[in-house]
């Protein structure tokens, strides 16, 4: 066994990080699953009991146990919680990884989902965007609204399809060149930027934004147009080999050398991103070219306040209306970065908007990354919990940094009939740029 | 999972009463039901049970008098003396889903509750009334009002406001024998014969399930103002402590820290606190803005006669809110330094709060322990954590050997094992040094009146 696999295996795993949960309880609070059911199994504590039952031996890895690990979010904010540093979201991927391994949830439905999900499509960038071609010829022919109609579908399938987001007409490299220079900056910093798979796919509009802000800026842009997925949504899912594979692409696809920052924009994506070192044993080729490019992924709200970014200019004369926005925190943003205060930053630096706190704003919206497919009913539980917060503060707009979230409660405020847009905060920047003096609300034109 | 000595079918004939929703019997669903916050204590239930009723409860009850089986009711588990772990036979009963406010009477100043609710909910309900619930144990925002009822919990505000007992104007109970009993009222005061609800506080779930509870609120302070000093020795710190009690000042908080926690909770969540002196207070006045002004003067005096290095009033709430939030952590965070970490709240008469102090520093000395201390130093309940390590019996030993040279010691000083904690299963065995037998045998004879056929809790804080 190598020293990756003994990191993501609950039986070979440090047993210092498994005992270090004391129990205290301090997660409850803090753990969306416990605070829906009240049962202690569904708590970061419970989990983390069973996971040391199945180290020391004293349990085997059971379907149940397999079930519940699915059951955690993987939201993290137990770990932001934790007041003992226990390294949650080690225990959490080494579970998972076993769980697969073993086999134990395997049945037909689910091996040909997460087969052609996670091993095939979402392996090469090629593949996705032909995937992405065709979907978008299916949404343009107005196939999705005529399946949808369809009486004899299972409620379920519909369902399904509906999550189904709408693909962006363009795609990130027809957005964004290789290199691109500021023009009415100087040239201050030299930038990669990723672009990712959802986001290529359905945000392309997001990640030339991105490009637009850090230009305005003074940073030189790279974007490699073959990127492909990052593998957090492999590491998240038990499949760290694949992880492996994925994160050696991207380590070859940037001249990591030359660059002062590689910069992300999707909080999923970023938590992942800053740890590339941890996929390869130490001492090895992949292991220092990974541990170059961990010192130098930002999440882009992150970057943008480390060099001091130019906050959009008001206009001199008229007086416009303001709009009222708020922010949730994705959780792989809040806790698994530590990100909370920059993005806040950002907003509040922007002309005409009033920003409004929203209450638990660093609970999950139950959308976490497929999550929301695989447990339904917790996901929407969690998603109407949200919805009700962010219609307490008449917001216009709600702000959020990742995808799944952007895309999950835009879902969520239709469901509930609420005209409330859903932006990801560096396009309201993005939009600040370029306000126009229009005598009303500038952000909601 | 059925326990090997315990009968099957005694078992098939719970399972066939409740829906398999409220009752939980799998492997995986008990094991995460076999601790709560103290260390090295485990063992599972024979199932867990969430009740829906009183009947429910009552059922059980029969049930496990017929089947030599016993109850444990328990809230959120965070009970740091082991009174919430099962033990032989256990049925645990989770009065968790029973969190709802029932009424709340701001014309009476009193609020009704079920059992499972947090006390931040409590805190919080009081609040909107701008009015206010002082009991603020550590795990505030997850235990339950039935489990601080249960240990008689106490918190950062004991010296001025009191403990949970000071807040408990009555109560609904379960007795073992299956009667349903109020005890206490709405009342301020009350000479009806023997203060019955005041037995069940602090009793460990060991006489009566409770079901309902009656809070008394009292009004919110108008103003706070908190004070960080910090001193070279920890000493000082002590005698200021005791200085400022002598001097008839009573401050809503008056905690102390040592150099260990400090540097714990400043690498969970730095809140400011000076990592390079030996101990710190942490002084809170609240009341009236005249009042607070004038104490907050009267202690900065006080500090000053001992020599502190530095004294620093927090400049806003949210600064306040800080230290407090970080002084919160403290036990947590200490697992830091070690992979098993033991919390002890042995309490003694403010006036030998130094005293106590320098024989903890010696006693970690002989034995060679490390033992970081924090404490409610205004009410002189002191947090001794010892640092050990389950895997290494050798340590562990000796951390118990100095653990109860501490346990002695304070009751030496006409102390107490335990403050705030409960005796649980962690300190049952000193409590024979605290008491008198005949003391002693009282305590047990009011176990056997109330629960003859030992239902529920059996073995906690004595056998």
């Amino acid at each position: 066994m190598n020293k990756l696999s003994a990191k993501h295996s609950l039986l070979s795993l440090d047993s210092t990080i498994i005992q270090k949960c004391i129990h205290c309880g301090m997660c409850l609070p803090s753990c969306p699953t416990y605070q829906e059911t009240k049962i202690e199994r569904n708590s970061p504590r419970g989990r983390i009991a069973l996971m040391r039952a199945i180290a020391e031996k004293r349990m085997d890895l059971t379907a149940s146990f397999a079930h519940e690990l699915y059951f955690c979010l993987g939201c993290l904010a137990c770990q932001t919680a934790c007041p003992v540093g226990v390294d949650y979201k080690t225990l959490f991927e080494a579970s998972r990884q076993d769980i697969e391994k073993s086999k134990i949830l395997n049945n037909p439905l689910r091996l040909l989902a997460r087969t052609f999900l996670i091993n095939y499509l979402f392996l090469s960038s090629r593949r996705l965007r032909t995937f992405g071609r065709l979907l978008r010829i299916y949404q343009r022919m107005g196939l999705d609204r005529f399946f949808k109609s369809l009486p004899f579908l299972p409620a379920k399938l519909k369902d399904m399809l509906a999550q189904i987001p709408s693909i962006a007409p363009h795609f990130s490299f027809e957005l964004i060149p290789p290199r691109e220079l500021p023009i009415n900056t100087p040239t201050r910093w030299k930038v990669g930027l990723l672009t990712g798979c959802i986001q290529d796919l359905v945000f392309s509009k997001i990640n030339r934004d991105t490009a637009d802000v850090l230009l305005y800026n003074g940073c030189e842009v790279i974007c490699p147009p073959e990127q492909g997925c990052c593998g957090s949504l492999h590491a998240h899912n038990g499949e760290m080999e694949t992880a492996e594979r994925l994160a050696k692409k991207l380590l070859a696809a940037f001249p990591i050398e030359e660059l002062d920052a590689i910069i992300t924009n999707s909080a999923g994506c970023g938590s992942h991103l800053k740890h590339f070192s941890d996929l390869f044993p130490p001492g090895t080729f992949w292991r220092k070219k990974a541990e170059a490019w961990d010192k130098k992924v930002y999440d882009i709200h992150e970057w943008l306040i480390k060099i001091g970014f130019s906050p959009p200019q008001a206009f001199a004369s008229t007086n416009q209306s303001h709009t009222v926005i708020t922010y949730h925190d994705a959780c792989h943003l809040c806790h698994g970065q530590k990100i909370k205060n920059e993005p806040r930053t950002i907003l509040q630096s922007l002309p005409y908007v009033q920003f409004i706190e929203l209450e638990e704003s660093d609970h999950c919206c139950g959308s976490a990354g497929i999550y929301n497919i695989l447990q339904p009913e917790m996901a929407h539980k969690l998603l109407n919990k949200k919805v009700e917060k962010i219609k307490k503060t008449k917001a216009s707009i709600v702000c959020t940094a990742n995808p799944g979230c952007l895309l999950f409660i835009e879902k969520g405020l239709k469901k509930h009939h609420l005209n409330i847009q859903t932006i990801h905060p560096i396009s309201l920047l993005a939009k600040g740029y370029k306000l126009k003096d229009t005598g009303s609300s500038p952000f909601l034109q | 999972m059925a326990s090997l000595s315990f009968p099957n079918e005694a078992l098939r004939s719970l399972i066939d009463h409740f829906p398999e929703s409220s009752l939980l019997i799998s492997k995986e669903d008990l094991i995460p039901y076999s601790f709560d916050a103290t260390a090295t204590f485990y063992h599972a239930p024979l199932a867990v049970l969430f009740p829906s009723s009183i009947e429910d409860i009552l059922w059980v009850l029969q049930w496990a008098k017929s089947n030599h089986a016993c109850i444990l009711p328990r809230g959120s588990g965070t009970s740091l003396s082991g009174a919430a772990v099962p033990q032989k036979n256990s049925i645990v009963l989770s009065m968790t889903k029973w969190n709802k406010i029932l009424e709340t009477d701001p014309d009476n100043l009193t609020l009704l509750v079920e059992p499972g609710i947090t006390t931040q909910a409590v805190q919080e309900e009081a609040a909107k009334f701008s009015l206010f619930y002082p009991p603020d144990p550590g795990s505030y925002k997850i235990s339950t009002i039935g489990g601080n009822v249960g240990h008689n919990s106490g918190g950062i505000r004991g010296l001025k406001y009191g403990v949970t007992r000071n807040y408990v104007l009555g109560m609904e109970v379960v007795l073992p024998n299956g009667q349903v009993v109020w005890l206490g009222n709405k009342c301020v005061k009350d000479s009806a014969g023997y203060s019955l609800k005041d037995l069940f506080i602090g009793s460990e779930g060991t006489l009566g399930i409770v079901t309902k509870v009656l809070l008394r609120l009292i009004p919110k302070p108008q103003e706070r103002q908190v004070i960080l000093a910090s001193f070279p020795t920890l000493e000082a710190a002590s005698e200021a402590t005791s200085a400022i009690i002598k001097a008839a000042l009573i401050p809503s908080a008056l905690e102390f820290l040592d150099q260990k926690t400090i540097e714990c909770i400043e690498a969970y969540s730095p809140a400011g606190f000076p990592k390079e002196s030996q101990a710190v207070l942490l002084i809170e006045s609240d009341g009236h803005p005249q009042a607070v002004q004038d104490e907050i003067i009267r202690i900065s005096q006080v500090l000053k006669q001992y020599g502190p290095l530095e004294i620093k009033i927090a400049e806003n709430p949210k600064q306040q809110e800080q230290l407090w939030s970080a002084r919160k952590v403290a036990f947590s965070a200490l697992a830091r330094k070690a992979p098993t970490v033991l919390l002890e709240d042995v309490t003694v008469p403010r006036s030998s709060l130094a005293q106590m102090i320098h024989k903890i520093q010696q006693i970690s000395k002989t034995y060679a322990v490390e033992i970081a201390v924090y404490a409610h130093m205004g009410d002189g309940n002191l947090h001794p954590v010892f640092l050990g390590d389950e895997k290494n019996k050798d340590l562990m030993e000796k951390v118990f050997r100095a653990m109860k040279e501490i346990f002695l010691y304070a009751i030496k000083l006409g102390g107490t094992v335990t403050g705030e904690h409960g005796v649980g299963l962690a300190k049952k065995e000193f409590l024979a040094y605290q008491y008198k037998s005949e003391e002693f045998q009282l305590l047990k004879n009011i176990k056997k009146i109330l629960d003859p056929d030992n239902l529920l809790n059996p073995g906690k804080i004595f056998d």
